[in-house]
């Protein structure tokens, strides 16, 4: 991976303080993960520019924003990035096609390119074009405004909970385009939430900020089974795992799919062989033996071994375990884990009881 | 029904009127935002000094204006050194008297619009590579059509109807500085009162049917927008 987006800020409100230290990848979407106040949209608008971090560093692919040491700081309209709100914050006297052209015309292209028609056909916005932003539902609205950002061919797309005000129904329209836009464009994403769902649906790398700090900062597989951090004990914890499909096993109705050290059935897929899929395991949904048990309904029992134990307060035990070379998390009590006398380092087998598809 | 007097109080009306809203949007649109986007302290200041002319009695507006373009007054004395002479009753003494006269009436609702577009649309616009005085063109400017209507159709009418500063500055010269609410005031001293219906009663249907145009058509509440 390479590290082309470094990014440095102190700034202090007296009541807030950021002090962040970040080298990011240059591609796929990074999250910034945190509850709010924890200064992840404080931080975007450092990287955009409306927001002047008395202190900063920020490199984009070579290029110098912000470098408070040389009092270099370039304003906003100057950064060749794409920005996209919570709210659609389109111009209301603009048509979507105006809208669209704004940005192309203030950097002297026209909207006659490949490009820009990709990015219409990506988000499905052609049946749009002459409408009114007054006359767009919230989904299409936030669909468009994703596209004013994209059409520019921004180095970055800094993206600030842009879902958080739709509807669950609205939301799932939209998550669909920002994974093909992820797999179709490469334009690399800060995209900020404090949903963990959205997380584990979008996120290629994780940052987790608190407090305006770096909490932790890596891959998502690696960092959201951290155990020493908050969300492993969450009763909402999990993991994400990358498979692809292998078979469909058509009389059971079920299809198998290959991750980078075994294979898992889920239930059927109507889905091509070699598709990528995205799966979310929780970590209450994992039991572990010792043995595989001759007769157990459970289909999917892999063999893992515990990497760390953590108990906490309220009797329950939080594991993490290798599975082949995914790492994975589960919630059993501490009573169990005690009976069996689990330790880091412990050859185990994990039975998945369910797993749900992100994508 | 109107004499050939009345036709030239009314022609200087309108004169002045034009011009004074010409100048005042272009001073009070950079006035007005920065009243709406600045924190500086001196904000309350500034606008306490626009509002002014709402509260004050116009003669006491009049009376400070006629002082201080007098040929003592500081104004005046530099319209002096700058060959100009002095302003008062004459037609620029009554422009100068209207702009600030009607100040708050252009600079209030272009305010008020300004404000309500927040921040947000200039951010987009920054976003998409505007530079701020694009951003005032393309996004502030169309946004707020309705705001500089109502600022222009208010400060015109408030000009026109403006009668206490007008007597003071301008005094009451035939075709130099007799404007319409002056000849008006002419015709009731001398109780030529059909006459005074003629131009007052143009002047209410006048001013009846702009309100009317900015309540129904724009859909805005031009008084409410000076509280």
């Amino acid at each position: 991976m390479t590290q082309a987006i470094i990014a440095q800020f102190k700034l202090d409100y007296g009541t807030f303080q950021l002090d962040v230290n970040l080298q990011l990848p240059n591609s796929g979407i990074t999250v910034l993960f945190g509850e709010s106040g924890s200064g992840k949209t404080t931080l975007l608008r450092c990287i955009a520019g409306l927001q002047h971090a008395p202190q900063g560093f920020l490199e984009i692919n070579g290029k110098i924003w912000q470098d408070s040491k040389h009092s270099l700081f370039l304003p906003t309209h100057k950064r060749a990035l794409g920005y996209v709100l919570q709210e659609a914050n389109l111009f209301a006297h603009l048509t979507v096609s105006g809208n669209l052209c704004y940005g192309l015309k203030r950097i002297g292209q026209s909207s006659e390119t490949e490009h820009f028609e990709q990015v219409i056909e990506l988000l499905g916005i052609e049946h749009l074009m002459r409408r009114m932003p007054e006359r767009l539902s919230g989904g299409e609205r936030q669909r468009v405004a994703i596209a004013r950002a994209l059409v520019l061919n921004p180095e970055i797309l800094l993206m600030d909970e842009p879902l958080a005000s739709l509807d669950a129904k609205r939301k799932q329209e939209i998550l669909p385009f920002l994974t093909r836009l992820h797999s179709e464009l490469n334009i690399p994403v800060l995209y900020v939430t404090h949903s963990q769902q959205e997380v584990a649906q979008l996120a290629d790398y994780l940052v987790l900020l608190a407090n305006g700090k770096v909490q932790a900062a890596g891959l998502l597989a690696e960092t959201f089974s951290r155990l020493d951090l908050p969300q492993a004990q969450n009763r909402q914890a999990a993991s994400v795992w990358q498979v692809n499909v292998v078979e469909h096993e058509s009389d059971y109705h079920l299809t198998r799919v290959a991750f980078s050290g075994g294979e898992l059935s889920l239930p059927a897929l109507d889905a091509t062989l070699g598709t990528p899929l995205r799966i979310q395991i929780y970590a209450r949904n994992v039991s572990i033996t010792l043995e595989v048990g001759k007769a157990t309904s459970i289909l999917n029992i892999l063999p893992a071994t515990i990497t760390d134990r953590v108990d906490d307060e309220g009797g329950q035990t939080v594991l993490r375990l290798q599975v082949g070379s995914q790492p994975l998390l589960a919630h059993i009590t501490r009573k169990s884990a005690q009976l069996l006398n689990l330790q880091a380092g412990m050859a185990v087998y994990v039975q998945i009881k369910s797993t749900s598809i992100l994508n | 029904m109107l004499s050939a007097e009345d036709i030239a109080a009314l022609s200087l009306t309108l004169k002045v009127a034009s011009l004074a809203t010409f100048i005042l949007l272009v001073i009070g649109t950079p006035l007005a935002w920065w009243l709406a986007r600045t924190r500086s302290r001196w904000k309350s200041f500034c606008n306490a000094l626009v509002a002014l002319p709402i509260v004050l009695p116009p003669s006491v507006l009049g009376f400070y204006l006629l002082i201080l373009m007098g040929p003592a007054g500081f104004v005046g004395r530099l319209t002096i050194e700058l060959g100009l002479g002095t302003l008062p009753f004459t037609f620029a003494g009554l422009v100068v008297a209207s702009v600030l006269y009607s100040m708050p009436f252009v600079v209030q609702p272009l305010q008020n619009t300004f404000s309500a577009i927040g921040d947000t649309p200039l951010e987009a616009a920054a976003t998409l590579r505007a530079s701020p005085l694009d951003t005032f063109f393309s996004v502030v400017m169309p946004l707020s059509r309705s705001g500089f209507l109502t600022a222009a159709i208010l400060g015109f009418t408030h000009t026109l109807g403006e009668f206490g500063v007008v007597l003071m500055v301008g005094g009451n010269i035939p075709e130099k500085t007799r404007v319409v609410s002056v000849q008006i005031y002419n015709h009731v001293e001398a109780m030529e009162y059909s006459q005074a219906h003629g131009l007052a009663g143009g002047l209410l249907v006048f001013s009846f049917l702009i309100l009317l145009l900015l309540y129904n058509v724009l859909k805005t509440n031009p008084v409410t927008q000076f509280k």
